[in-house]
């Protein structure tokens, strides 16, 4: 039984798919979203490194690499977004968080 | 061979339960530890793939500092999360149509680029580069690469997150009120004409201030 490209790049895909999905049913709750982001992230970046091991071309590795920087720094800034509501307004309910509007 | 696919449908079936347990599970601590078993298991493909340094790269970078770095959040915020809750069952039956078609479409398109594409005549993954010769590890693989061609990105994600710290910090950091706090400026420019008071107080009289 062989294991081909198809395979990983169905986990990827089903991987995004659930991170989507994430962000649909819990559109309230910040710090899920969040955490779907990342899932999202992490399915990108399954996708990158296998294209990059069944081509041969390490540059997909690399890519990776800079996916994982990105959702890093995304993951901190978001988070502390998050604090900085949390002590603005004492819950984290996003949906109706209008405060900025003119 | 048949190793090979017991630990890819092992660690694929461990990545995507974790994955929907993250974004269904009623405790948010609970979704942090199952993303935390998402990383795991995708370091585990990430080394079936023969991407060895990722995968390290992984279990350290996520595992060691973003999902701490949710949990912490996590507890420190005293939420009602069964009031954030609400509408879950409401959006179900829209995201999980709307999910499922993203994912037939996907998954048609990655077996189409996977057996049509430029990878089609290669069914096992290639360890190492084109090119690169036998016997080098995949750390030394990313950094013959890494620091040569791709420098300046190299750089610039290093830029992206210093201005990450360097906002966290901004955002987060609060000067609380009445707390004394040393100034170096003020003791700097303190001399002996500032500093210093000449009195000359009678016999039996102290001095008040």
């Amino acid at each position: 039984m062989i294991i081909g490209l198809a395979h990983y790049l169905a986990v990827a895909a089903i991987l995004f798919t659930i991170g989507v999905f994430g962000i649909f049913v819990n559109r309230k709750n910040i710090i899920v979203i969040l955490m779907s982001i990342e899932l999202i992230l992490l399915a990108v970046n399954i996708n990158l490194v296998a294209f990059s091991a069944y081509l041969g071309n390490v540059t997909g590795q690399i890519f990776a690499m800079f996916v994982l920087t990105v959702a890093a720094a995304e993951a901190a800034v978001g988070l502390a977004i998050l604090v900085t509501f949390f002590r603005n307004r004492g819950d984290i309910a996003v949906d109706d968080a209008s405060m900025m509007k003119g | 061979m048949a190793l090979q696919a017991i630990a890819f449908y092992l660690m694929a079936a461990v990545t995507l339960a974790s994955g929907l347990a993250v974004v269904s599970a009623k405790n948010p601590v609970h979704s942090v530890l199952f993303l935390i078993a998402s990383f795991f298991s995708s370091a585990g493909l990430f080394v079936l793939l023969g991407a060895e340094f990722l995968a390290m790269l992984l279990v350290v970078v996520y595992v060691g500092a973003v999902a701490v770095l949710f949990l912490f959040v996590v507890m420190m915020l005293d939420v009602d999360f069964a009031q954030l809750r609400q509408g879950f069952a409401r959006y179900m039956p829209l995201g999980g149509l709307i999910a499922g078609g993203l994912a037939i479409e996907m998954i048609v398109v990655s077996y189409t680029v996977a057996t049509h594409g430029a990878a089609r005549l290669n069914d096992t993954p290639m360890a190492m580069g084109k090119g690169a010769p036998l016997g080098m590890s995949n750390a030394e693989a990313i950094g013959r690469v890494l620091y040569t061609q791709y420098v300046y990105f190299f750089q610039a994600a290093g830029m992206v997150l210093l201005v990450a710290m360097i906002g966290a910090i901004v955002l987060t950091l609060r000067h609380k009120p009445g707390v004394k706090r040393q100034v170096i400026m003020d003791q700097v420019l303190r001399t002996p004409k500032t500093g210093m008071r000449m009195v000359s107080p009678k016999p039996g009289e102290g001095i008040d201030a």
